[in-house]
Parts: C-alpha cells; sequence; structure tokens
C-alpha cells in the first residue's frame, strides 16, 4: 500500500523551508498601524479626529512656546518685541527665576545653599527608597537633617551639631534600655536627649560665630523652595506618626485608642486651610507678643497634622485588608506586639497601602501652596502676589502658572513613578 | 487649677501686650526696625522688584516713617499680609503700621480697634469702557452690560447709582479681577467697574490701553489710609504727622533735590519749623529735630512719591484727581505745623 503511494509522488521535500518574513501588512509599523489605528471604519474616523485636534493644539502651542521673547525687561518691551506674532513672554521666567525659585529675600549670594541641601536630599533618600543602595549610605540620612537646617537657615554648626548630640545620645539611651521595657527605653531616651541638649544650650551661645553661615529667617524663604522644604519635612514626619495613630486606634488601651480616634477624627473633619489660619492668626492672639514663634514651624506642625490623619486612615485600611491569620500566626510564633507588628504586620500592611499613602503623599506636597493664602510667598504666593503686582509684569499669566505647572508636575510624576516601580519591587506573589 | 492658670497666662499674656501697644516707638527704636504690613502685591502700591526690594506708593509712606523714627529709610522690615491677615496681624503686635490700601470705614476705626492716621490716597469705584463704544460719562451707559465682581459693596454701590440715576443695567457677575479683566477684554460686558486705581492698573497692563477710557464718573468714596493699633497715641502722632509732613512738602514747595537747601536757607518760617531748623517739633514727638526732613529726603514729598509710582508718566497713569493738594482743587490738605 505505501510502496504504490510512494510511487504515486514524483517529489518529496527532505529539507524544511526556510523561514521567511511576514507579508509586510502583517507585522512592523504597518500592523501596528492597521491594528491599533485603523482597525475598522469608526476606529478610523477616531484617529483622524484625534489627530486634528493634536494637531490644533500643537499649532498654537508650539509657535508660542518657540516663539517667545527672553530678555525685556517687562511686559510692554515683550509686546513690542513679539509685535503681534503668537510668542510668549518668558522674560519673566529669566527676570525673576531666582524669585520663583527661592522668594524675594533669601540672600542671592546664598543661592548655593538650599541648591546642595536639595541635591543631598537624593542622596540622603537613596537608602531609604532603594534597597540596593550601599547600607552605610544611611549614615548621611541620619546626618541630613540637620546639615540641611543649617545650610537653608544658616547659623552656626554648632547648634544642629548640638542637635544631632543630643539626638546621638537620646539614641543610645534608648537602644540600651528598650531591651529592658519599651516604655523605659523610650523614656529614657527623650530625657537624655533634652538634658544634653540643655547643656548644649548653654555651650553655643557663647560660640555663635563658629562655622557660621549668614542666618536667614524663615520669612525670607520662599518660592518652589518653601514648598520642598513644607513637603518633604511634612511628608517625612507624617510618615512615621501616621503609623503610629493608625496602631494606636487599632490598640486595645482605650485611653490610647480614643486619644488616636479624636485626633484623626477632629483633624479629618477640619479643612487644611483652617488650621493653617489657626496657625497663622489665632495663635497670634494667644502668644504674647515679641515671643516670634516661627511662622513655618507653625505651619510644619498643622501641615505634619493633617497629613498623619489621613496617612493613618490609609495605613489602617492595610491593616484591616490583612487576613485575621497573619496575626494569630504571628502569636503562634510566640513573638510580642512590637515584634509581630515589625517584622509580620506591618511590612504586609504598608506594601498594601504604598498606593495610598502616594495619593497622599503627592496630593500634601500640591496643598503646600494654600500657604500662599496667609500670606507667605510659596511659588504660587509669589506669582498671584509680587510678580503679577508688579507694574512690569502685570497681564503675564500662562508663561507663569505654565512655570509651576511645570515644576509640581516633574516632582509629582516622580512619585507616582517611584511608587509603581516600588509595587513591582514588593511583588511577591506569582502570576 | 489648670483652667485658673491657662486664664493666669492669658492676663499676663494680655499685660504684655497691653504695654507693648502704649511703647510702640520705643519697641521700634529698640529693635532699630520698623515692622510694616503692606499688601502681598498689588500694582503700583507695593510690589518687590526683581532684586527683591518693596517699592510702590504704600511702601514709600513706611519707608518716610522709618526714616522719621529710625533716621534710615532701609531699617524696615516689610511684612506681606493679605486682606483676610492684615487686622490680626497689626492687633496682635506682628506690625507696628499698616500701609496696605486699606478703606477707611466707621467698623474698622472702631469696632476693630484701630486708629487711621489719615488717607493717602482717595479712591472710588469707576468705570472703564472701550473707547469704540463712544461713551463719555457713566450716565450714558442706559442698557449697558456691566462687569461686576459678585459679594461685594461695589456691587451695591453700582445698584444704586444706576438706580438714582434712572436708567437700567445687566450685570455680568464675575469672582475675581483677572477674571473681569478677561470678560472685558472677550466683549462679554460693555463696562468693567471696580476702584479706579484698580481699573488704571488693570487698563495698564492691556495689549492696547489706549483703545479704553476710564469715564470721569466716581460712584463711591473709598479713602485709602494707613492705620495703626488704638490705644497708643504717641505713636500715633509720629506716623500722622509723618504722612503730613509729606503732603505739607508738596504744598510749601519742599521736595527731596531741594530739602537740604531749603533747611539751610528758607525765609519761609513754616518750611524751617517743618525741617528742624526752627522751633522743636521733633522733641515734642519724641523724635529728632531733622525727622521730617529725613522722610521728605529719603522719598520726595506727597506729590513726589505720587508721580513715581502711580502718577501720569508710569504705566499706571493715575491723574491726581482728588489726590491734588486743596490749592488745586483736590483733598490733600495738612494742618499747620505749628
Amino acid at each position: 500500500m505505501s510502496d504504490t503511494h510512494a510511487h504515486t509522488v514524483t517529489y518529496v521535500r527532505e529539507t524544511m523551508l526556510p523561514q521567511s518574513a511576514p507579508p509586510s501588512t502583517a507585522q512592523g509599523p504597518v500592523k501596528w498601524l492597521r491594528e491599533s489605528l485603523f482597525s475598522s471604519i469608526p476606529y478610523t474616523i477616531l484617529t483622524l479626529a484625534s489627530l486634528y485636534v493634536i494637531y490644533v493644539v500643537l499649532a498654537g502651542f508650539l509657535p508660542w512656546l518657540l516663539g517667545g521673547v527672553w530678555n525685556t525687561s517687562n511686559i510692554r518691551e515683550c509686546r513690542e518685541v513679539l509685535d503681534g506674532a503668537a510668542g510668549g513672554c518668558f522674560s519673566v521666567l529669566s527676570e525673576r527665576w531666582n524669585q520663583l525659585l527661592f522668594g524675594i529675600a533669601y540672600p542671592q549670594d546664598g543661592y548655593w545653599r538650599p541648591t546642595l541641601a536639595f541635591v543631598l536630599l537624593f542622596v540622603a533618600i537613596a537608602p531609604v527608597l532603594f534597597s540596593s543602595a550601599p547600607r552605610k549610605l544611611l549614615v548621611v540620612t541620619a546626618v541630613y537633617p540637620f546639615v540641611a537646617f543649617w545650610l537653608i537657615w544658616g547659623g552656626s554648626l554648632l547648634v544642629p551639631l548640638a542637635a544631632l548630640v543630643s539626638v546621638g545620645v537620646g539614641y543610645t539611651v534608648y537602644s540600651k534600655l528598650v531591651k529592658t521595657s519599651f516604655a523605659a527605653g523610650l523614656a529614657g531616651g527623650i530625657v537624655a536627649a533634652a538634658v544634653i541638649w540643655t547643656i548644649l544650650g548653654f555651650i553655643t551661645p557663647s560660640l555663635s560665630g563658629v562655622l557660621a553661615l549668614e542666618e536667614v529667617v524663615s520669612r525670607n524663604m520662599g518660592g518652589f523652595m518653601l514648598n520642598m522644604i513644607l513637603g518633604v519635612i511634612c511628608v517625612s514626619l507624617s510618615l512615621p506618626l501616621g503609623i503610629l495613630l493608625a496602631l494606636g486606634r487599632q490598640s486595645r488601651l482605650p485611653i490610647i485608642k480614643m486619644i488616636c480616634v479624636v485626633f484623626i477624627e477632629f483633624i479629618r473633619g477640619v479643612p487644611l486651610i483652617t488650621l493653617l489660619f489657626v496657625a497663622n492668626v489665632v495663635l497670634a492672639y494667644f502668644l504674647p507678643p515679641g515671643t516670634n514663634f516661627d511662622l513655618i514651624l507653625r505651619v510644619i506642625i498643622m501641615i505634619t497634622m493633617f497629613a498623619s490623619a489621613y496617612i493613618a486612615e490609609v495605613i489602617r485600611g492595610g491593616l484591616a485588608a490583612l487576613p485575621r491569620g497573619q496575626y494569630e500566626g504571628a502569636e503562634s510564633l510566640g513573638l510580642d506586639y512590637a515584634q509581630s507588628m515589625r517584622l509580620i504586620i506591618l511590612p504586609q500592611a504598608l506594601k498594601i497601602s504604598i498606593p495610598g499613602i502616594v495619593n497622599v503623599a503627592v496630593g500634601l506636597f500640591k496643598d503646600t501652596t494654600l500657604v500662599s493664602i496667609i500670606s507667605m510667598f510659596d511659588l504660587v504666593g509669589m506669582i498671584r502676589g509680587p510678580i503679577l503686582a508688579s507694574t512690569d509684569w502685570n497681564g503675564v499669566y500662562w508663561e507663569l502658572w505654565g512655570f509651576a505647572a511645570l515644576l509640581f508636575f516633574v516632582v509629582c510624576y516622580g512619585i507616582s513613578q517611584y511608587s509603581q516601580w516600588l509595587e513591582r519591587q514588593l511583588q511577591t506573589d506569582h502570576h | 487649677m489648670n483652667k485658673s492658670v491657662f486664664f493666669g497666662a492669658m492676663t499676663v499674656a494680655g499685660l504684655i501686650a497691653g504695654a507693648s501697644a502704649a511703647a510702640t516707638l520705643d519697641d521700634v527704636k529698640a529693635r532699630g526696625k520698623l515692622n510694616c504690613g503692606v499688601t502681598t502685591g498689588l500694582a503700583g502700591f507695593a510690589a518687590p522688584n526683581a532684586s527683591g526690594e518693596w517699592e510702590g506708593f504704600d511702601v514709600a509712606v513706611c519707608r518716610a516713617v522709618a526714616a522719621a523714627v529710625l533716621g534710615d529709610p532701609a531699617a524696615v522690615e516689610f511684612i506681606p499680609t493679605t486682606g483676610k491677615t492684615r487686622f490680626t496681624a497689626l492687633a496682635s503686635g506682628e506690625i507696628d503700621f499698616l500701609a496696605r490700601n486699606t478703606t477707611w470705614t466707621f467698623s474698622r476705626d472702631v469696632d476693630l480697634k484701630f486708629d487711621f492716621i489719615g488717607v493717602n490716597y482717595y479712591d472710588g469705584q469707576g468705570f472703564m469702557v472701550p473707547k469704540s463704544l463712544g461713551v463719555s460719562s457713566a450716565k450714558d451707559l442706559d442698557g449697558a452690560t456691566v462687569c461686576i465682581q459678585t459679594g461685594t459693596t461695589t456691587e451695591l454701590n453700582l445698584a444704586d447709582f444706576f438706580r438714582s440715576n434712572n436708567i437700567s443695567y445687566e450685570p455680568v457677575p464675575i469672582e475675581t479681577n483677572a477674571e473681569g479683566q478677561q470678560q472685558y477684554l472677550a466683549g462679554a460686558c460693555d463696562t468693567y467697574t471696580t476702584d479706579a486705581s484698580g481699573l488704571a492698573a488693570t487698563r495698564a497692563t492691556f495689549e492696547a490701553p489706549g483703545d479704553h477710557i476710564i469715564l470721569p464718573e466716581i460712584i463711591s468714596k473709598e479713602p485709602l489710609g494707613p492705620l495703626v493699633r488704638h490705644g497708643d497715641n504717641e505713636w500715633g502722632d509720629i506716623t500722622r504727622w509723618t504722612l503730613y509732613a509729606l503732603i505739607a512738602a508738596e504744598e510749601l514747595g519742599v521736595t527731596s533735590a531741594n530739602v537740604e537747601e531749603m533747611a539751610a536757607s528758607t525765609t519761609n518760617p513754616e518750611v524751617a519749623r517743618l525741617l528742624g531748623t526752627e522751633g522743636t517739633l521733633g522733641e515734642m514727638l519724641g523724635l529728632d529735630a531733622a525727622w521730617a526732613k529725613n522722610a521728605i529726603a529719603s522719598q520726595g514729598n506727597y506729590g513726589e512719591i505720587f508721580a513715581k509710582n502711580i502718577g501720569e508718566e508710569t504705566p499706571i497713569g493715575l491723574a491726581r484727581g482728588l489726590n491734588a493738594q486743596w490749592t488745586d482743587g483736590g483733598l490733600m490738605y495738612a494742618p499747620p505745623f505749628r
């Protein structure tokens, strides 16, 4: 049977055909275009309509951006140069960039100081954000707040140094005592730090000229620098506070639980702007005149309280999402409360909470612009107040607000990209 | 127990506040700086320039007071305040002097416990129209659409004005000045109404300011002046008479250019008293004899300050109008220096 069949076939291919490329319509950009943009008539119509919209937007925007004027000294000169042509008055940015970034009163020859603090910020947060960064950098992180304070506010290096020493001593005492009891460790640490700080407080004023940078008072902080200062400090303070509040709210100790619940519910029930007004206006009535309780400090406290209440609720969501078995498992291993929280519960709860925390952080960073309403010259306050009110630049809106939007977008987009990367890193389930 | 401690602390704070309110001059001298509240920015009246120095019509008054009290027009700490924070800043002692185009009203003077020391700018609500509308008086605006900020006194003034003149209008409600500017330029309304100085500043930002005119009618009274805390009359006198010194200097022909020469060789006894070469006016205020001379030398007289910051040569281009000297038909009238 097979033989006869074999004879009827005149040719049998014995080797494979070489692979040939798929037809041009089924690969590469053509395929992509056909499938994604022109797969059916309605899609084609939509694609063409979208292209038209993009064209219209760019046709308006690009000439404005590229035909802009960068070197006139006021809006009238700028309009003269443009002479009716489409183009932005970007001269306002080239003339006032320093005010937009640093505020009106920061000493001009000291701009390197906040800039350096800003650069160091990345070194300091690298080991916190990226687990692959060398662990030794954590030393920089610990020292950074004191260095940054010295760089931005100036004065003698000894003051932040004294603070660093007291914190260091406090931490040493804490780590010695914490083995016996957490509460004793905490109390001992705080007392030790306070004692050292008071003792050093007698020495530092007499040495105020040592390693001193020109002092800049808080009132003279402004521009995007102020937004960055408020954003960075408040986010980094409110995260630990928020964790404590979330744990406190779940605590079995009634007083702690009640304090946390009242704090969170009160703060969340009040708009941030109200808290800022309290910080700025109402406190001024209670404090005797002359006790100039630093305005930035007041604002930092209020924003931190506000953000920590929100973060606490986000983390409570993470804690609630953990199955009961995780808590019981931790207990069955014989771990005490602190250990089970640190090793089992919080790592999982925080991972679940990342999107929510980032959401709060991004919102908080943008909320720092609210300080413009209590007459602080942050980036928005700077634009709304001094720059738009100057006779030179009154009437330049798009260029200034576009610049502000760009700065905020860069930071917020960076934060959001990082959080997505972090979520991928922490992904332990398998797909 | 806790309550009594709290109230005790409040009382102490109140006492300290009272004590400091009574001696603002000493505080300022001890500090070496005048804490002056200004607006966060209003074209021509107060705004920092490119190098961060404050400039403007209200700023000049602050600097004049600093020059009179401390002899140095630069010894001023400018504290920007918003419409919401200005009064608490003054009442709490954060600032010594508020020069923030604030309208002098009964309730502010009496109920809020401040003292207005005078008027440095007589403002009032006005109308701006495009030239092409062909209107030369607000009374010709019958049937016009009017851009008006809602919830302000200007809204009430507008209704009163049109009703009393028996003409009709159609309001176009807007929220902010920037929105008003835009709506007006887009032709959404025939005329835009707000304070006349604000109209002038707004017009100055247009691409073609010459195509718009501000009508001569002013339909409300907005006397803008600096103010101090109630209760410290010595400090009130110093600031009041510094402002009057600037106004009198214009009337007497003393300018920043000729003040030295006038002080040395004037034959006019009032000029001599003003500039401290005769009499003891400075001593009566507790200041240096050259207090007014310093103020005038550093800032110029009222007319010079006006011309430099908001006058017709500047982009804002305000005419003197009501703010001319009484001898020129205006309202600026300094009591005699005697």
